[in-house]
């Protein structure tokens, strides 16, 4: 399987992770299939994620996926948090195999979950 | 960077020698062993010493060795060239569940043209029951194809026992013994088999080679037909410089078994004992049952085998997994399931298979990097709980 360097970079040191003390939000979603896990704790203030940590239990491109799509939506605002596809994680780290795609949907879900009860 | 090989049950590294016999068949003695000239009949003498060298391995007679592209195509012969000449006498097979994907996918296949396969599970250790076996047993069957050794886990299955229980029942009896040839003593006689597939490149050996024992009288309906070589039995020109090689791995094979299969076996035992000490929450499959000297099939709880293989690739230790991530399928390995693990448990399974090339030095640089991989994914996963 041919990884990218950055998304490899992403697994070896993942950023944001943790969870979040006191959070506005929180998610878990797993993928019933190959059992991957993805925990994802946010803080909103003012319609804006001031910040997010995530923690995750899976394959290589699971935890890649899950750190970078963390990374990148802090600074957003729920709209753009909620419009993020798993197509844009997987293309930012460099593709994914077909197979595979299925591990960033975690993230994404993961994203949305946590916004539910958000306006 | 320094590069550790524990992935030999997927394939091996040729032997210097294997290397140096096989050279001059390529450019010096390159004749078609079925040619009448001096060329010829040249290839023809690498040829029988080959088959000579592969048949003693595994104390079969020469005519009993038909040499073929590898153990896929062998369990192939085997399995559809029985099931064929067969077919008069019944349609009925008898398996296992934690067959290589070789003998699964064609009795899968042989399901869907109107044959019967029954699929016996295993124990916890992964092992065959033979009384299993003699249950499952019908009029109509034609035959029972059960590995030697598996490629995941190492067990060992007790073929004599199944051998004599096939025999007594006048059944065709196959092993798919591509994982136990040059790794345990193997004697087709002692167990019984009629057919026995055999591969080159998991003992030192090139690969697009290997062999099928076929028992003196027993007809596998040719699945290639052609010129009529390997005594009609498998056409096609012979692979003759993999041939060469391959029965220079096979002497060397039965030559260094004994002392190169216990010092396989004290760094297999030196690789688990370590991973104990330093790894809580890890669990050894099979680990008391008859198992391969070279094979160590670990879980580890709260980390991914997937993850857990590209991390330690990435410190340049190759091994593999059974994990659902690891495969395009998003199944977990159907040896694992059929052991009575979950795929959660089979989520966090690694595969250490080791060869005679390998050194106690690299065994030490796993029990130090393992553990260190194991704890940096444990961190990240949200149902680890630090003790």
């Amino acid at each position: 399987m041919a990884y990218s360097a950055k998304l490899l970079d992403y697994f070896e040191n993942p950023r944001c992770v943790g969870e979040i003390e006191n959070p506005d939000a929180v998610a878990q979603v797993s993928n019933p299939v190959c059992g991957d896990v993805m925990k994802l704790s946010l803080k909103i203030d003012d319609g804006k994620i001031t910040d997010a940590k995530f923690k995750a239990q899976g394959c290589s491109a699971a935890i890649a996926t899950s750190s970078y799509a963390t990374e990148m939506i802090i600074g957003m605002n729920l709209k753009q948090a909620r419009e993020v596809t798993k197509e844009h994680i997987a293309d930012a780290l460099g593709g994914l195999p077909g197979s595979k795609m299925h591990c960033s949907v975690l993230a994404s879900d993961a994203i949305r979950e946590a916004l539910k009860g958000f306006a | 960077m320094q590069r550790i090989y524990l992935d030999s049950n997927a394939t091996t590294p040729m032997r210097p020698e294997v290397v140096a016999a096989m050279m001059p068949v390529f450019t010096e003695d390159y004749g078609n062993p079925s040619s009448i000239h001096w060329f010829g009949q040249q290839a023809k003498a690498l040829l029988d010493n080959a088959r000579q060298q592969v048949a003693r391995l595994i104390h079969a007679e020469t005519s009993e060795i038909v040499f073929l592209s590898g153990g896929t195509e062998a369990d192939n012969l085997a399995i559809r060239g029985i099931a064929e000449s067969q077919k008069a006498r019944g349609r009925h097979i008898i398996t296992s569940r934690i067959e290589h994907h070789a003998v699964m996918h064609t009795c899968k296949d042989l399901e869907k043209q109107g044959y019967e396969v029954s699929w016996i599970g295993v124990s916890s250790d992964g092992l065959v029951d033979p009384e299993d076996v003699r249950r499952a047993i019908r009029p109509d069957t034609i035959l029972i194809t059960i590995m030697h050794a598996n490629n995941e886990i190492g067990t060992i299955q007790p073929l004599e026992e199944i051998g004599k229980i096939a025999e007594a029942a006048d059944i065709y009896f196959h092993s798919d013994g591509v994982q136990s040839t040059g790794k345990i003593p193997v004697d087709v006689k002692k167990l019984n088999v009629d057919l026995y597939s055999i591969s080159s490149h998991k003992i030192h050996g090139p690969k697009g080679v290997g062999a099928l024992f076929i028992k003196k009288g027993t007809i596998a309906k040719p699945q290639i037909t052609g010129g009529g070589h390997e005594r009609n039995r498998r056409s096609g020109t012979e692979n003759v410089p993999g041939i060469v090689g391959f029965g220079v791995a096979a002497k060397m094979a039965r030559e260094g078994l004994e002392s190169e299969m216990n010092r396989v076996r004290e760094l297999r035992d030196r690789l688990e004992s370590g991973l104990k000490d330093r790894i809580v929450r890890i669990h050894i499959n099979a680990e008391n049952a008859p198992r391969l000297p070279n094979t160590s099939n670990i879980m580890v709880d709260f980390a991914e085998g997937e993850g857990l293989v590209i991390s330690l690739d990435l410190k340049g230790v190759a091994v593999s997994t059974g994990s659902a991530c690891s495969s395009g399928s998003l199944e977990p390995s159907h040896v694992l399931t059929a052991i009575g693990k979950t795929p959660d448990e089979a989520h966090g399974s690694l595969r250490f298979s080791l060869n005679s090339t390998n050194t106690a030095e690299e065994i030490d640089y796993v029990l130090e990097v393992l553990p260190q991989i194991v704890d940096r994914l444990r961190e990240l996963s949200p149902y680890y709980k630090r003790a």
